[in-house]
Order: structure tokens, then sequence, then C-alpha cells
């Protein structure tokens, strides 16, 4: 079952022109920092927004199994009696309650990327699959992907590349831009801070460029993660020794704006206070220089 | 000296300049009168009363009126201050000095309660002195009582129509000023005042006055068109004389050589058609200042297609050497200047409401197509863009105008300047446009040669008398349908008892009950407007105006009698969005999903939903809302829309043409809001309405793509303008390929139909307004790579955070 926790349109840090991005639900990874944590599960999470919240106890009274309790902090739910029916979401008057996650048929996805179509056409843009991870889901995706094809409409894919070699190569076929991000080269502390190490990733990045794909390399620059000289390095060292044409890097640093989704979904963020901290200036401007004498350009942001 | 006073109310960041603009381009005589056009308070100057008031006493009765009126006209330029600034190149204040505003008492003579409310109000503020007060109590007020148009209107409007205007179902343009609305096209650039007398000479004498029975009343139009020609040229040798005066005295032998400048142009024009450049500014400025001494016509007066006007001056000038591009930049800001040292003048009594603003709507129309249809863009189109951005300042506003053939690297400048947040310049699509004035029965050619002269209503450019009689308010006429004809803010009853809406078994019941009283309602508004259109072409003709507009001249006829060769009247409808809200509301929860009775509605509507928080915010969460490319609420803003049209278009004025549908709002929507109670939409009683044919505030959550597509199932060719807002925060448009995409967009708008719209880049203000009251702000988009998110949803410190980045990129 494909899940999708988001649809945005007019989108227009995706990839060329005016898009619409798709959010596919779960992922492999599960980085300190994932700015769509709710992206993370590949099941239907709840969300409650206390700020939305009016206290009014629609919720609580139509909840089919007495999960929901009100507290001083807004409403609470006890999540070894929710079932994720739906019911609180259903009813709640400012959608303070929702459930993050929608089975959308495929039919449904189409129409919603056709409305965003004139928009595509004069702008260059196209539709992005975005997670999560879109690779978790080839059935859907693929079927998405040929669909899409057979309207011309551009398709680009923002994916970890962590799936499994087949299903890259057959994703591959119907992609006509990669979105990868690069984390860390060193895989040990990959697995530190992603969940997963990073032989996998770096593999496919390696396949889709030898099969010619355009690709977008961006780099989440966090101090104390990995954006010190020497992962910098690795990093600049490893895309030089890739055969792909446009040499670009999308250097984005570190904001912690997820901190908001992760007190919808109860969870917290960052738990273990991993130090995470936003490149100053000066480290920034020397990313950049490294990567230049790799013959890579950079851009901050993107 | 820049109070807040000097801001216009609403939509504060689309309008509101700031002294610290972008000035590097500026030179220091530039620098210098901008900021003294920005320092200048607006003041009530009663010259032009006294000098009017004493013409009258001598002379009324003596004449006949379209005479009476131009030798008023030519008193006025008689005997008014001439003022010239220090370091102007373009000369002309309609009052003593710069945002000095005259009375218009023949229209509307303020009391003297006005005359303190004005002088006094915290918002758009005219200052007035005591003295003056009292030589209007003494000289002015006492002649005027019986005497002015307002009072001639307001005597004859039935109770019906006073019963609807009370209430705010609409307002009347023409009870307090001039019919207006009118740019002007190319002719003044080719014919000087003194040719315009000659063809008058010619037209008289072939007057027939055996066949024709108006040929009297020719005569006499044709004479006092004859009469504002000489009161023109004098006002123009009068400054000549100032001029000529000044350099005597003047110590500083530069600034003599400027002044003998002005002298020699000013003898020039506008007796004579323009040779140079500044001549042409100049021309076009006398006239635009004769007009509005006339009469107060609402949107003062405007240039039309400036860009395509000045061009062939400033190239030959360019070829002979005798203009470089600096000095032609130079004359343009100083005529940026000018108009906004034109402060409108301000309205009596509690209309002042209506519409408040200081903004006069001159809107300069830049870019768009030549009368045979080719781009016309130029570099003077450039350099308008240039000044406009580094100006900043309230008026004059400026448009581009994007046809298919419109260059692209024109419309990525006009996006840039967009990107600066001043909120302009607003973006209008030619080819929608000439398609509506075609198929209101103009030429191809005189189509193309029109445009936008104020907000987004169109024209035919110097051929057309197309008039605003007044905004309907929408939403208050659904209101009065669910209380059967009563007004629930007065508990009035004003309209037509259409039914117990309890009683309403389907929603088509109610529709019919909504469109019966929409009928009723443009009925009453017609047959006023009507009415004073009539009192407007018998008592108060426009008889300099109508010299440039064709073919007042040939038929011998005035602006407002006819005269011109085409004759619109528009009402202009507010509130779309509401309106489609409330319907869509009520027909999802009350007759489909039955969540609430019609009591239940009427019972919360009647309190402002006090109590029914919940309630309200289920309606605001769960309810198919214009703006969202939602199928079924697109498809009863479609229907309200087409059903507007079909109930205005067609009625008859008074000229043998008729009344056509208009989507505008100007500020009209606040002044309605507070006049109509709560809506089944969940907005609150007194706040205000949705604009022109815009979402309401904050109902559009699918991102600006999602609102072209709802706005682009309108087929916007049936009315003569519709008005589209757009809300972008500035990291929307952060990168230069963001200005691409927000031209694509442009793009894809027209492509689908738009006529208009406008890009509003919020600052820290609005950002700051949206955490106080988030459900008017819904819209706001934060977009991030691979992150984006709606400003409300985000807390308290992520906003926090948005705050300071939008201050610090402070665009």
């Amino acid at each position: 079952m494909a899940l999708f926790f988001d649809i945005k349109r007019y989108s227009i840090n995706d990839g060329p022109g005016i898009r619409i991005t798709l959010f596919l639900k779960g992922c492999p990874l599960s980085c300190v920092w994932c700015h769509n944590p709710e992206g993370i599960q590949p099941r239907k999470e709840k969300m409650y927004t206390r700020k939305k919240c009016i206290g009014c106890r629609t919720c609580v009274e139509h909840c089919p199994y007495q999960a929901i309790y009100p507290t001083a902090e807004g409403m609470k739910t006890n999540t070894e009696a929710c079932r994720l029916c739906g019911q609180c979401a259903a009813v709640c008057p400012t959608k303070a309650m929702e459930i993050s996650g929608t089975e959308y048929s495929v039919d449904y996805l189409m129409r919603e990327i056709e409305k965003e179509t004139i928009f595509m056409d004069r702008s260059g843009g196209g539709v992005t699959f975005c997670g999560g991870e879109p690779l978790l889901h080839p059935d859907v995706l693929l079927e998405l992907l040929r669909r899409c094809r057979s309207l011309g409409i551009h398709r680009a894919m923002d994916t970890t590349l962590y799936a499994r070699e087949e299903v890259v190569a057959e994703v591959m076929k119907e992609t006509d831009l990669f979105l990868v991000d690069l984390k860390q080269m060193d895989s040990g502390k990959h697995r530190y801070y992603c969940g997963v190490p990073n032989e996998r990733i770096l593999a496919n990045l390696r396949r889709v460029t030898e099969a010619g794909k355009a690709l977008v390399i961006r780099i989440p620059l966090i101090e104390g993660v990995n954006a010190d000289e020497e992962n910098i390095t690795r990093s600049a060292t490893y895309l030089a020794s890739l055969p792909w044409e446009r040499r670009l890097v999308h250097l984005l640093p570190y904001h912690d704006i997820a901190k908001g989704k992760h007190e919808k979904l109860g969870t917290r963020y960052n738990p273990d206070r991993i130090p995470l901290a936003p490149p100053s200036e000066k480290a920034l401007a020397h990313c950049c220089s490294i990567f230049r004498q790799y013959g890579i350009e950079t851009v901050i942001g993107g | 000296m820049h109070t807040i006073a000097q801001r216009a109310p609403n939509s504060a960041s689309n309008f509101a300049p700031s002294i610290a603009g972008n000035v590097y381009g500026m030179n220091e005589r530039i620098r210098r009168l901008r900021k003294e056009t920005f320092d200048a308070e607006p003041s009530l100057s009663i010259e032009r009363a006294r000098i009017e008031t004493q013409f009258y006493k001598k002379n009324e009765g003596k004449y006949p009126i379209p005479i009476l009126r131009a030798l008023n006209f030519l008193e006025i330029c008689r005997h008014k201050t001439i003022y010239i600034g220090k370091d102007e190149l373009i000369v002309g204040e309609r009052g003593p000095k710069p945002k000095a505003v005259p009375t218009f008492p023949e229209l509307t003579c303020h009391s003297v309660e006005d005359l303190h409310v004005l002088n006094t109000r915290e918002l758009q503020r005219y200052t007035i002195s005591p003295e003056d007060i009292e030589i209007y109590a003494q000289e002015i007020i006492p002649y005027w009582k019986g005497r002015t148009q307002r009072e001639r209107i307001f005597s004859h409007v039935p109770e019906s129509w006073r019963a609807l205007y009370e209430a705010g179902l609409f307002t009347e343009f023409m009870e307090q000023r001039a019919p207006g609305h009118t740019a002007l096209d190319g002719k003044i650039y080719r014919t000087g005042l003194l040719d315009l007398k000659a063809r008058i000479a010619k037209r008289l004498e072939q007057l027939d006055f055996l066949n024709d029975p108006e040929a009297t009343d020719k005569q006499e139009e044709l004479t006092a068109m004859a009469i504002s020609c000489d009161a023109a040229i004098l006002l123009a040798e009068r400054h000549a004389d100032l001029a000529e005066e000044m350099a005597l005295a003047e110590p500083d032998t530069r600034r003599v050589a400027e002044l003998r400048k002005i002298a020699e142009v000013c003898r020039r024009v506008p007796a004579h058609a323009p040779r140079t450049f500044r001549e042409a500014i100049q021309m076009y400025w006398f006239i635009h200042l004769g007009t509005i001494t006339e009469l107060n016509g609402w949107d003062a007066m405007n240039p039309g297609h400036f860009d395509q006007h000045l061009v062939p001056f400033y190239e030959k000038e360019r070829t002979e050497g005798t203009l470089t591009r600096d000095e032609a930049k130079e004359l343009l800001s100083c005529f940026w200047i000018k108009v906004n040292n034109h402060t409108a003048p301000p309205k009596v009594g509690i209309t002042a409401k209506e519409s408040g603003t200081y903004n006069d709507f001159t809107n300069l129309n830049i870019g768009g197509l030549k009368p045979d249809g080719s781009d016309a863009v130029n570099e003077i189109s450039y350099l308008m863009l240039e000044v406009a951005e580094e100006l900043h300042i309230l008026q004059p506003g400026c448009s581009i105008h994007i046809s298919a053939r419109t260059p692209e690297r024109f419309l990525h400048a006009g996006c840039k300047v967009i990107r600066q947040g001043h909120g302009y310049p607003s973006v209008f699509n030619p080819d929608v446009y000439i398609q509506e004035l075609m198929r209101q029965g103009k030429t191809l050619q005189d189509a193309r040669e029109g445009g936008c002269s104020g907000c987004i209503e169109v024209g035919a450019f110097g051929k057309e008398a197309y008039l605003l009689t007044g905004y309907l308010n929408v939403p208050k006429i659904l209101e009065v349908t669910l209380n059967n004809g009563y007004d629930p803010v007065s508990g009035k009853c004003v309209g037509l008892q259409t039914g117990e809406a309890r009683s309403f078994r389907s929603y088509d019941e109610l529709y019919e009950a909504f469109l019966k009283q929409l009928r009723y309602v443009v009925d009453q508004k017609v047959r006023v407007s009507n009415y004073i259109d009539r009192m407007f072409a018998k008592y108060a003709p426009a008889t300099f105006l109508s010299l440039f507009i064709d073919d007042c001249i040939a038929k011998g006829k005035d602006y407002y009698d006819c005269g011109p060769r085409y004759n619109t009247s528009y009402i202009q409808c507010t509130g779309l969005g509401t309106v489609t809200d409330s319907l869509s509301s009520l027909k999802k929860h009350v007759f489909e999903d039955q969540t609430y009775s019609m009591d239940k509605m009427l019972q919360t509507l009647a309190v402002n939903f006090e109590g029914a928080e919940a309630m309200r915010q289920y309606i605001l969460n769960r309810t198919p809302f214009f703006g969202n490319d939602d199928e079924a609420a697109d498809a009863i803003a479609l229907r309200v829309y087409n059903d507007l049209y079909d109930t205005i278009e067609g009625q008859p004025n008074t000229k043998g043409e008729c009344f056509h549908l208009n989507m505008l709002s100007t500020t009209c929507h606040v002044y309605f809001g507070k006049m109509t109670g709560a809506t089944p939409n969940g907005r609150l009683a007194g706040i205000t309405i949705s604009d022109g044919t815009s979402p309401s505030h904050g109902a559009d959550t699918h991102g600006p793509s999602a609102v072209i597509k709802s706005l682009g199932k309108l087929d916007q060719v049936k009315s003569g303008g519709t008005l589209l807002n757009l809300r972008f925060l500035p990291s929307l448009l952060k990168r230069e390929e963001d200005v691409a995409k927000l031209a694509s967009l442009i793009r894809s708008y027209f492509a689908l139909g738009g006529h208009h719209v406008q890009f509003n880049i919020v600052d820290t203000a609005t950002l700051y307004a949206a955490q106080q009251t988030p459900e008017d702000y819904r819209d706001l988009l934060v977009r991030m790579a691979g992150y984006s998110d709606y400003f409300n949803d985000m807390n308290a410190d992520l906003q926090a955070d948005i705050i300071a980045r939008t201050e610090q990129e402070g665009f």
C-alpha cells in the first residue's frame, strides 16, 4: 500500500520550472535532521497541532476507542488504544487532529497532476516524487511514471537512492531527473546519523550517472555532521570520479524547521541531542572552494 | 513629517511608500523633489471654491450651462495661484502648492463639520486652517446650500433606493465626484489647442439650424469647448509669466536657464503641438491639470500608453543629439512626482468610508500592443519601469501589459520590479481585454488603443466615456435574501421579500431567491445611475475634457452627453469569493450533509457565531472554497458570475448603450465588510469581504496555481475587468529562477484568459498580522528545498524565524 502524506502545487524548489510534488510516505533512512519526519513511517500516523485546537472535545466524544483524553497540554491520544481509524480527524473542526498518510488511486493522482500541466508547459516544469523515499513503493511509482511519460510530463525523483538495484534500474528508465542527497561519505557515520550505511546509495548513484541520467546532487550541510574538511573532500573526490555531465552541487545549510512537525507527531526532534548546527559563512565558503578545486560548481540553497 | 496618515489604509504593503526607497539611480534634483512630495501633507485649498463662488454669484443664470461651466473654468485658470517649485522642470499644480486639494462645492459642498473631521482624523487627513473653515462657513456654504449636484441627486432618489444604499448594498460613484475614468490616446501629441479651436470654429460654421433640432445645444457646447481651450492656454501662459519673473530674481545662473526653458515650453504647449520629449510631457500635464481642475472626476486622468506616445519624441531627439537617456529619465521622474502631488479630493459625510485612500489611480500603461497589433514595448517602457522602481511613490500607479507577443525580457523586467514588493506594476492581458472591448462593440483598432485607466477597468482610450457607477455588495444581497428582505444589521426591510429562508427545501430554491433579490437591487441601482447620468449631462458638462475624447467635437456633444464614440456604464461587483464560499457552505452543510439546519445557521449568523466557534471552524475547514481549483466551489462561482453578467449586461443606459459587468473592488470591500453581518462561510460580521475576483482572504490553501486555475474558469471576456490579488512571501521570489517562474505563472494565467493579476509581496507586518488572525492568512506558503508548509501551520518559533528571514531579505 502506497501512502501519500502531501501533494504540493506550485512547487518551485524541487527541480526545474513549476512542479507538482507528491510526497510518498515511508523511508528506510531516519536522518536525525529529517525535515519531513511524517514521511519516515510507512504507515498512517496521527498528527495533532496544539495551536489549532480550540478544546471543543468533539474528538473525545467521537473516538470509538476512547483513546483521546483532554489534558492541560491539549488533547492526548493513548497510542495503544488508537486504531488510526480517522474519526477524530473527520470531526475536528479546525483540523488540529489529522491523519498523515492517504492512499490515493493512480487515477486520482493523475487528475491532480494534470491540473497543473498548463504551468508545467510554460515553465518547463513537471512532477517531482518526493518523500519519504519514493522508491519504497515501486509499483505505484512506476505506474505513475509511465502514465506521466505518455502525457509528456517531465519526471523528477527526489530520492535517497537507498533501494534495491533492480528497482533503481526500472525507475531509472522512467525518470528524467534525479535529485539525490549525499549526506555523509563515511558509511559508519552515515549509519549513525541516518540509520543505514551508504554503500548501496553510492553504488546506485554511480549507476545513475553511468546511465547518463540528469542529476542534481544536494548536500544538507550540517556543522558537526558533514561540513568538515574531510567529508567534503571525500564527497568532492567521489563526485568528481562519477561520469556525470552537469557538475553542480546544491548546498543546503541546515535548519531545524522540522521541530514543529515533531511536535505534531508527538515525537521528539533529535532525541539524543546530537549537536547539529548550520555551517558558518566561512565554513560554507570553504566547502564551495573545495568543490571548485574538483571542478564542481556549487549553489547555496535550492 | 511622513506620517501614518499618508498611507493607504488597506493592503498597506501594496501602496504604502517608504522614504527609504531605492535611490541609487536618482540624481540630486529628483531626490530633493521626491523628498518634498513625501513631506508635503495633504491639505484642503479653498481657493477654487472662492473663485467659483464669486463667479457663480455674479453669473449664474446669465449663460447657458455649458458656457457658464467653461467660463467658470476660465475664471479659475485666470485667478488661481500659480506654483513653480524649486528644482521643478515640469510645472503645474491644481492647488496653490503640492498636495493642496481644491474643493468642488458645485458638486458637493463640505460642511463645517466635514472640514473639522478631515482636519483632525487619523487616517487620510487633510489639513485646513480655522480661518479657511470660517471663510467656508461664511462665503461658500451659504451660497451652495440647495444648489449642489449632490442635493439635486438626493432630492430625487426613491426611498427604496435610499434604503439599499444606506444598508450598504451598493455605492454611488457620482454622488460626490464627477464620472471620470478616462485615459487619452495620442492625439494631443499631434494637435495643439489652437488646432482644436480651429476645428471647433469650422464645426460651428457647419451647424444646420434649419434641420438639426439640437443645433442650438451644439452651438453652446462647442462655444464652451473653445472657451475651455482659451482657459488652458491662459493657465500655461501664466506659468510662463511666472517663470520669467522668477528668472529675473534668481541668483543661480543654471536655474535661470531652467526657468527660461520652462517659460519657453509653457508658451508652446498646450497652444501648439509639442516638438520635444519635454514639451510632450508638459503638454500632457497641462491637459491632466485642466481636467482635474474643471471637475473632480473619478480616477483623475491618465495619459494611457505613455511609452508609445513619448517614444517618437525620444527617438527623434536622441538621433538629433538634443536629449540623453538620463535627461529623459529625469523628466519622466519629474512627471511622476507631479502626479504624486495630486491627492484625491476628499469625500464628505459618511461615504468617506467607502473609499479610504489618497490615491487617485492614475495607472500608466506600459508595454502592450500598438493599434496595428504589433508589440509596443520600447525603450521608454523600460525607462518607465526603472523610474517606477526607483521613485517608489504612491502615485502614479503603473501596469505592465503582457500580450502573447510581448518579449519575455520585458515581462522579466516587470517581474523584477514586482519582486521589490511595492505592489506594482500590476499585470494586464491585452489579448483578453481587447476581446472584452470588441465584444462591447469597439473596432479592432480602437480596442487595441485601449487599456486600463485606473484600477482594472478598461476602455478605448481617447474615445470612450466608461463610467463606473458604483460597487455592488454581492454577499450582502445574499444576506438580505437569507433574511427575507431585511437587513439584519440595521433591522430594516431594505429589499424584496423573497421568502422565508427556513422554508427553502433545496439549494436551488435558495439560489432562485438570491437571483430575484439581485435583479431587484440592480434595477434600483441602474435607475438612479441613469438619473445621475442626465444630471451631469445637464448641469456639469465637462467642456474641457470633451476636447480630447473623439467624437465630442465632431458631434458637438459633451463627454457626459453621448459625445464620445463609445458610452459605457459599469456596475462593479464585489465579493465573488465571499458569496461563493457562503453559498458553498449553505449547499454543503445545510442542504447536502445537513450538518446544520437553516434555522441553526441563521441563528448562529444572527449572533455572529458567538458560542459557536467549533461550528465556524468546521465551516472554515470543511467547505469547498473558491480559489482551490475545486470543481464544487468553482462551479458555484461560475454560476454567480454568469448570473451577475446576465443581470447587468444589456441594461440600457441613457446614452443608447448599456451597462456591463465589472469585477473591481478598489478598497470598497472594506466598507462593504463593515456593513455586512456574519456570513455563512464563517466570516465574522464587519470583517472585510473578498476583493475583486480574488478568493476570500485565506480561503485559497492550494497555492497560487490553484487560484489561477479557479479564476481561469470564469469567462473573463464577459466582464469589463476582473481583479486578482495574489499574496506571496518574499522567499517565493528569492532566486533569479523564481522570477522566471513567476513570469510563467503570469503567462499561464493569461493563457487561461485572465484579465489582470497583481502581487502583494508580504512584509513582516503582514506576518505579524497572520499570527494574530491566522484564519485570514491560510494561503501564506513557505517554500524551501524539499520542504514546504503553510505559515499558519508552523509553530511560534518557526514563524519567528520566517519573520526574521523576511525582515532580513527585506526586498
